[in-house]
């Protein structure tokens, strides 16, 4: 009996390893090719990919949302094929890269700012110096005149204002402080831009979700959340004056809008911040979200794989970000991409 | 073979900390000891300061350990002195369970039903009745060291109680039967003879109570506000160091940066050592010896 059993074993050991050698090598023959970085376009980055498996079933794509300074590092340290971040690179990070890297944008973002006043339902107006005196902590209530000169009419409550923002490192953050940076030098000086700041005021609540829990509990609130985000929870926000003095509603077409509008002073290498962007019809708080991609691939086979996918990318892939509250890339910016993205070199297969 | 993997375990223990040590140089070097008594964290002009986690870390702690002893300890007597055994067990088991709930459940149960609860009761009765303590004084968040501590306690009351449990059960029957033949009522026979019989293991399960919450990091970071500032107040907003670290480390892009952030992983490292450290002597001061009572 037990010479029986030993030999089932024995069996079915070999049965289990054999499927197993056959799956893997079975799964060998996908391309693989790992990116990382940013969490914001995760979202669309997955369709993408998803879609374009569709489209080309020998590669797959894996991507790992750890986060823009994530990105930027395993870039740098040459241990992913693809980055992808939130905020362009600095002078010092490309300093350190071993070979040039690309930004290419993907899609745009635009970040809104919502609100819990019981009460009131419909878009409250704020001014740029409004938005940068809650922030900074000058405006402590609803009812400030600098609030209802901006919103006649409007029953404002005489309550605190609770500031909420993110805790946790993020490209939304970046947007957002790098606007307020460029509307309020009290800003600038005090706070300045980044993932992470030194808050004047306010509670932090960790990721979109965090921002949007504590704004919805905590009434009398403000804190600021990606459109896809508030869109998909139904958030109520409101409008932000723009450069040329409108207050303007975050659209898919005023975050577009807001980069066709910079299109004539773009650099070539796309790293731009455009928030607070002139012209009519431009939503001020929006950014791109870029990936980086080294311009001079080694390996042939992925290289061609990754130009193919950034191509369907430009065009294909463009159509898929509306539902997923991403704004997509105006034609002209498409435009001076493909330019762009001439300028990879794939190595000759040996 | 014994030996090999209890070497193996304090090799780990020096290396984790080496590895801290090494990996913060650069923020010990520009700020010294003065980085333990900074009070600014500032990521763009790159100016840190560990004191306000250190000051939530400890602050969470000690409510926590403030609410979870008398709680898990007043459990476990009630589970082995008043319940009968069958039942003793099942309940035991379901305040078991309480330490097999991941702790993002706890921090999303924090935000959803405690929050509101410490904003729109628990603080405004605590303002009425003891407002006049400047810990009870500020505006009502939901948010904040209460909260924390609050959510603290529940998570380590397990422990407490479990621990205590068994201890309290190998208490010899002779010890009982000893203070009931000399005439204690059921009070005091716990009191006298049980307690200090189980002294070390009620410690023990206090520090390990300790060492649980010093370490959260999820569910602390969901309802303390993330605001790093020193507040005489329980209501006002805090910032704890593990929760920092989780919730900058990904995004820290700069070298000094970093390292500042792995320094107040080194100062989590200490404060945790150091405290089991001192319970360590207490706890050799407290054991019960043969001779001794």
């Amino acid at each position: 009996m037990r010479h029986m059993r030993k030999r089932l074993f024995i069996w079915s050991a070999a049965i289990a390893g054999s499927l197993i050698v056959a799956t893997l090598a079975g799964a060998e023959k996908l391309l693989l090719i790992n990116g990382a970085g940013a969490t914001f376009p995760y979202p669309i980055y997955s369709k993408w990919f998803a879609e374009y498996a569709k489209v080309n079933p020998t590669v797959n794509f894996n991507y790992q949302s750890i986060g823009s300074g994530g990105g930027v590092r395993q870039i740098i340290a040459k241990t992913v094929d693809f980055g992808a971040s939130d905020g362009p690179m600095t002078t010092d990070e490309l300093k350190q890269v071993p070979a040039p890297v690309l930004h290419l944008p993907t899609v745009l973002g635009g970040v809104v700012v919502t609100y819990n006043i019981p009460g009131i339902e419909t878009k409250l107006n704020f001014t740029q110096k409004a938005l940068a005196d809650i922030f900074l902590g000058k405006i402590k209530r609803w009812d400030d005149a600098a609030l209802a000169g901006a919103n006649a009419g409007m029953p404002l409550p005489p309550q605190p204002i609770v500031v909420i923002h993110r805790s946790d490192g993020s490209g939304t953050t970046y947007i957002w402080t790098d606007f307020l940076s460029k509307i309020s030098s009290a800003w600038s000086n005090v706070v300045g831009r980044g993932k992470s700041v030194n808050w004047p005021v306010g509670l932090g609540g960790k990721g979109n979700e965090g921002v949007a829990g504590l704004v919805k509990q905590t009434p009398y609130a403000i804190g600021y959340v990606e459109l896809g985000y508030a869109l998909q929870n139904r958030l109520a926000y409101g409008r932000v004056e723009n450069a040329a003095g409108e207050f303007a509603e975050c659209t898919l077409e005023s975050v577009t809008q807001a980069a066709a509008s910079v299109v004539e002073k773009m650099p070539a290498d796309f790293r731009v911040s455009i928030t607070n962007a002139p012209g009519r019809g431009t939503y001020p708080i929006a950014s791109f979200t870029w990936l980086l991609v080294y311009r001079d691939q080694e390996d042939p086979v992925k290289g061609e794989a990754l130009l193919s996918f950034l191509k369907w990318m430009l065009h294909d892939g463009q159509q898929l970000v509306g539902p997923l509250g991403y704004a997509p890339l105006p034609p002209e910016v498409v435009k001076l991409e493909e330019v762009a993205i001439g300028q990879i070199t794939i190595k000759a297969r040996n | 073979m014994t030996r090999t993997f209890a070497l193996a375990i304090l090799g780990v223990t020096a290396l984790v900390a080496w590895q801290l040590f090494i990996h913060s140089r650069l923020a010990q070097a520009r700020f010294g000891l003065g980085f333990l008594s900074g009070t600014t964290w500032d990521p763009v002009a790159e100016r840190f300061g560990a004191w306000p986690f250190l000051y939530g870390t400890l602050v969470t702690s000690a409510i926590a350990l403030i609410l979870a002893v008398p709680l898990g300890l007043g459990t476990a007597i009630f589970l082995v002195e008043m319940v009968p055994p069958v039942a003793s067990r099942w309940l035991a088991f379901l305040v078991e369970l309480l330490a097999a709930i991941p702790s993002v459940i706890y921090g999303l149960v924090g935000i959803f039903v405690v929050v509101p609860w410490v904003r729109m009761s628990a603080e405004p009765w605590l303002s009425s009745t003891l407002g006049f303590l400047p810990l009870f004084q500020g505006a009502f968040y939901g948010v904040g060291f209460l909260t924390a501590g609050l959510i603290l306690a529940v998570m380590v009351v397990p422990f407490i109680t479990s621990v205590s449990r068994e201890v309290l059960l190998a208490v010899p029957r002779a010890q009982r039967e000893a203070a009931l033949a000399l005439g204690a009522t059921r009070w005091e026979v716990l009191w006298v003879a049980v307690l200090p019989y189980a002294r070390a293991g009620i410690a023990a399960s206090i520090l390990l109570a300790l060492a649980r919450a010093l370490g959260e990091t999820m569910a602390v970071t969901m309802v303390i506000g993330n605001r790093p500032q020193v507040a005489a107040s329980l209501f006002a907003p805090g910032y704890t160091m593990a929760a920092v670290l989780a919730n900058e480390f990904t995004e820290a892009t700069s070298d000094l940066y970093l390292h500042a952030l792995i320094e107040i992983g080194l100062v989590l490292f200490c404060v945790t050592v150091a405290v089991n450290g001192l319970a360590r002597i207490i706890l050799g001061r407290l054991a019960i010896r043969p001779g001794r009572t």
